[in-house]
């Protein structure tokens, strides 16, 4: 007598397609998916327990390797969650110049996105002009902070360094470079017969259980709902801007696709507001004993010279109580959990990271369809692991 | 402004009427409001907060754990499970916090409630050791399987190598702290 | 008057060795092992703005047995560490490693329990390459340098480092 059974099929933590050291056990029938368990850890780095042992500064180039598509992201959920904390208020020039530079993290990221999903589903050309429009909001990075990926250029309190001459001719180089990739990107893909075969009707999930997923981001409004940190609860100026916020309607993945598309033209349009009315200003909170004051009165006043010191070496003792600050990062929402305890070193920082809480959902995702789409759905949830294992 | 007041409002009254000595106390830090409750009620609470449509919350955000070793506020329970809540409609935050001591830190599940919080459930109990009780799955999920013990409490070490320099790349590497 | 003189133009003369190194430095196959963010600035060097592929390394292969370079780019955490040695056993002699990054030579910014403090406690290394994350210009730099240690190789001499002697 024959047995039928399943198949147990292990997509490594080493494959091409799982955008970094994922894991799926697959229970196959044929090609009909019967059951999908993810197993992460494989880059677990500890980094929350390594911001507990710095004090707060030395803890901020920690934030940078977590998400390391979007890193000014990270950066800027950090600073917001401390400054909330410490209740510290910057000036009108840190938050556009902050809001411009999370806006290129936005694009770059989900420029990227764009460049690894195509390459799973066959269309190779694509990662290589996404990496090309990529080189342009780098040369920003760079001006800016001397580091092409993890610039830890927002600091508490304001900014690292002040703005280079060459910044505002070298963000709109950058404009116009993606916003002609962008018109290339359409004509490859949106009308395209086996992308839309591909993505159309794959990977469905609907509103309710978006919410009851806990998904959030391009996940949560490719499926009809409008929700957007940035204009639910706005932070650092971006109620000053206006811009639309993209939704779909099937929460499909070509839904998701047309959203994120739909996103960078939006990002595109802030920055040009930005740039339009970039007030003027200095680029450091002044809270002495706080915020560490700028260099050039480091070198020449001697109570800056006294507050530099004990800052770097001492911090500054934070009060005991936690509180909850989140961003709208291009993968959902990230927010940072943060409670001091009355010394210099944070008690407990805790990382609401998106691309954990939107993984959790592959099962629902992809049980009850073909072996192929599973590809499908890892790309267009839009995950980085450096972000799900931190 | 207005709407976050009324919002406090309207959760105060509820959770006091339903649950009257179930809120141990309620506490405001920066603008945000934190309950702390009874871990018994817990998942009870959450439904009928899940349930009422005039509250509009139906979003778990996060769930997370601090470990309060050593600080003035352990004798409140060493450790803190926190609960983020949130509006769609309303737009609002607001958090529900559970205390509990090393010897009884066992809380009812909200998975069966919400699916997503089997997952950061999982983590919770991975980095602090919190038991779960009713969960379906309550196994590691970031830490290896070889690494025994619960790495986010105060009291385990951080594990951190000297490293080696010419001058001492003759000892053996030695692990402090 | 020697030998050299009497050779018709189109034949040139070396020996054994140099023209195996030739052949192997440059058509190296990198095994697609990008595990954090050095991952995306190696994309990038692979990318046109920075070419790999006039370098030799054409195709990045999926599979260790197809690969003769691995370029272990990003944090080793210890769930990992298995998973790389059996990678690194299944790929056929001869091959190179190349630690890219500060988290994959000694462990980087991060010093504590849960990641591997340099991955050459566990395989051996060609080139180191500092960085977090290295600048593509810096990865070609280290390429251009395991060149110069494929160049100085010998069918002769034993290779302990891969177990058994090539010739």
């Amino acid at each position: 007598m024959t047995e039928q059974k399943t198949l147990s099929l292990n997509m490594g933590p080493q494959h091409p397609s799982t955008h970094g050291v994922l894991r799926l056990v697959l229970e196959l029938d044929g090609e009909t998916v019967v059951s999908t368990k993810p197993v992460i850890g494989y880059l677990h780095t500890g980094i929350e327990k390594t911001m507990e042992s710095k004090l707060y500064y030395k803890a901020l180039p920690c934030t940078d390797r977590m998400d390391y598509l979007s890193p000014m992201n990270n950066n800027l959920a950090y600073c917001l969650a401390v400054e909330k904390l410490m209740d510290i208020e910057v000036p009108e020039k840190v938050k556009w110049v902050r809001v411009i530079l999370s806006e290129l993290s936005r694009i770059k990221s989900h420029l990227f996105w764009l460049g690894t999903h195509a390459i799973d589903l066959g269309a190779m050309s694509m990662l290589l002009y996404a990496i090309r429009e990529r080189e342009s909001i780098v040369d920003v990075y760079e001006a800016v902070a001397g580091q092409r990926m993890m610039t830890s250029y927002v600091r508490i309190g304001g900014l690292a360094y002040d703005l280079p001459s060459d910044f505002e001719e070298k963000v709109r180089t950058a404009v116009k470079n993606v916003t002609n990739g962008l018109s290339d990107y359409e004509k490859l893909l949106t009308d395209n017969e086996i992308f839309i075969n591909r993505t159309k009707n794959v990977a469905v999930i609907s509103g309710e259980d978006a919410i009851a997923w806990s998904l959030s981001g391009p996940m949560l409004r490719g499926s009809g709902i409008k929700h957007d940190l940035r204009k639910a609860n706005p932070y650092s100026g971006y109620e000053n801007f206006d811009f639309d916020v993209p939704i779909g309607e099937n929460g499909d993945a070509y839904d998701r696709y047309k959203v994120r598309l739909e996103e960078i033209r939006q990002s595109l349009k802030i920055i040009n507001q930005a740039l339009d009315g970039m007030p003027e200003g200095p680029y450091r909170a002044h809270v002495p004993g706080v915020v560490l004051p700028p260099k050039e009165d480091v070198l020449y006043k001697m109570e800056s010279m006294i507050f530099h010191f004990k800052i770097i070496t001492d911090g500054f003792e934070a009060p005991s109580g936690s509180v909850y600050h989140a961003i709208e990062s291009p993968k959902g929402e990230l927010g940072f959990y943060i409670s001091g305890d009355g010394t210099n070193t944070p008690r407990r920082v805790r990382v609401r990271p998106p691309s954990f809480i939107n993984l959790a959902c592959i099962p629902a995702l992809t049980e009850g369809g073909l072996f192929a789409d599973v590809v499908c759905a890892i790309g267009t949830i839009d995950i980085v692991l450096g972000e799900v294992d931190r | 402004m207005g709407a976050v007041v009324e919002m406090e409002e309207k959760l105060r009254g509820f959770l006091n009427e339903k649950f009257g000595d179930g809120v141990i106390r309620e506490e405001s830090f920066r603008d945000q409001v934190s309950f702390y409750v009874k871990a018994e009620l817990l998942a009870d609470i959450c439904q009928a907060i899940l349930d009422n449509p005039e509250l509009d919350v139906k979003y778990l955000s996060d769930i997370t754990a601090v470990d309060w070793l050593g600080h003035e506020s352990e004798s409140e329970g060493r450790f803190e499970v926190c609960y983020n809540l949130y509006s769609l409609g309303q737009k609002y935050r607001f958090f529900l916090k559970v205390r509990a001591n090393e010897d009884e830190l066992t809380i009812p599940t909200l998975s069966l409630i919400w699916p997503s919080a089997n997952w950061m459930e999982r983590e919770v109990y991975d980095l602090f050791g919190v038991n779960f009780e009713g969960h379906p799955d309550l196994t590691k999920i970031l830490t290896p399987d070889e690494l025994e013990g619960h790495p986010l409490r105060q009291d385990y070490p951080l594990t951190y190598e000297v490293p080696q320099f010419t001058w001492n790349k003759d000892d053996p590497p030695e692990v402090i702290k | 008057m020697g030998l050299e003189e009497k050779i018709p133009d189109s034949i040139a003369l070396t020996t054994l060795d140099k023209m195996v190194n030739w052949a192997r430095k440059r058509s190296m196959w990198p095994l697609g092992f990008g595990l954090a963010c050095c991952a995306i600035e190696m994309m990038s060097t692979a990318g046109p703005h920075y070419d790999l592929a006039r370098l030799g390394m054409e195709v990045f292969r999926p599979s260790p047995r197809q690969a003769d370079l691995m370029i272990v780019a990003g944090r080793v955490s210890m769930k990992m560490a298995p998973v790389l040695k059996t990678l690194y056993e299944q790929m056929p002699n001869p091959k190179w490693v190349i630690s890219m990054g500060a988290c994959a030579s000694c462990g980087g910014v991060f010093n504590n329990y849960a990641l591997l403090q340099g991955v050459d406690r566990i395989i051996p290394v060609d080139v180191y390459v500092p960085g977090c994350p290295p600048r593509p210009e810096q990865l070609i730099n280290g390429i251009m340098k395991l060149y110069e240690k494929v160049e100085k190789d010998s069918l002769k001499k034993p290779h302990e480092k891969w177990g058994r002697d090539i010739a």
